[in-house]
């Protein structure tokens, strides 16, 4: 379930940075790549379950909530990354 | 367990060889600005700088929300030895064939399609290129 969620959030991640194309001043980039490398390796974790006989995605409530918890951390790091990497006024005032 | 550790490695590696080449491109290209940046085009398209950082923005957020859901699953720990497979001697053996398998194969796979997105933009860039300069002689 954390795959699909972190697949959707990589997928807007990366219309929103489309949209902005060819300035990035929010570094959108940086948040999609993070998105999507998390549901690059996901995916191959998931191909290795079902070489185990494990399900390929779990429909949990814990396992959507792992997902939307991965989802706001990556957002945090990006707002970090953003913050030390001194576009505080880009990022707040623009 | 820990098959993070491998494309952590991997990004570890190309983060510094992409300071090594952000170096070298700064010295060779003339700067349009003052930024230290070297500038996005080159005589042969994209710089190299600017795909290994791709490919590290790909490697380190993976690895980043990976830790996350490994720290949720209990496998990971913020105390030594960090991994909990570490604290039984019978799930070491698991865990480095975990990281031998899965890991590596997350690696590679992580790799392969970045090499498809550095072939593609090229190529992308190339055409756009050609077609802004046909555009112009017309």
């Amino acid at each position: 379930m954390y795959l699909l969620i972190t697949f959707f959030a990589a997928i807007i991640a990366t219309i929103v940075w489309y949209v902005q194309m060819p300035k990035d001043p929010y570094k959108v980039s940086t948040l999609s790549f993070m998105y999507w490398g998390a549901s690059l390796m996901w995916l191959v974790d998931g191909f290795f379950c079902i070489a185990e006989g494990e399900p390929f995605l779990e429909m949990s409530f814990k396992d959507a909530l792992l997902g939307f918890t991965a989802v706001i951390c990556g957002l945090i790091a990006w707002m970090t990354i953003l913050l030390v990497k001194g576009d505080k006024i880009n990022f707040f005032y623009k | 367990m820990a098959c993070f550790l491998v494309p952590a490695a991997e990004a570890v590696v190309i983060t510094v060889i992409k300071k090594s080449v952000k170096k070298k491109e700064i010295s060779k290209i003339n700067l349009k600005s003052d930024d230290g940046v070297p500038d996005i085009k080159t005589e042969t398209g994209l710089s190299w700088s600017r795909k290994l950082n791709w490919l590290t923005n790909l490697l380190w957020g993976g690895v980043f929300l990976l830790a996350i859901e490994h720290i949720w699953h209990g496998e990971v720990v913020l105390r030594p030895p960090f991994l909990t497979a570490m604290n039984n001697p019978e799930n070491i053996a698991p865990m480095l064939h975990e990281i031998a398998t899965v890991g590596v194969s997350m690696a590679i796979f992580v790799t392969a399609i970045w090499s498809v997105m550095v072939l593609v933009s090229d190529y992308l860039y190339k055409t756009t290129a050609a077609f802004k300069h046909a555009m112009g002689e017309e």
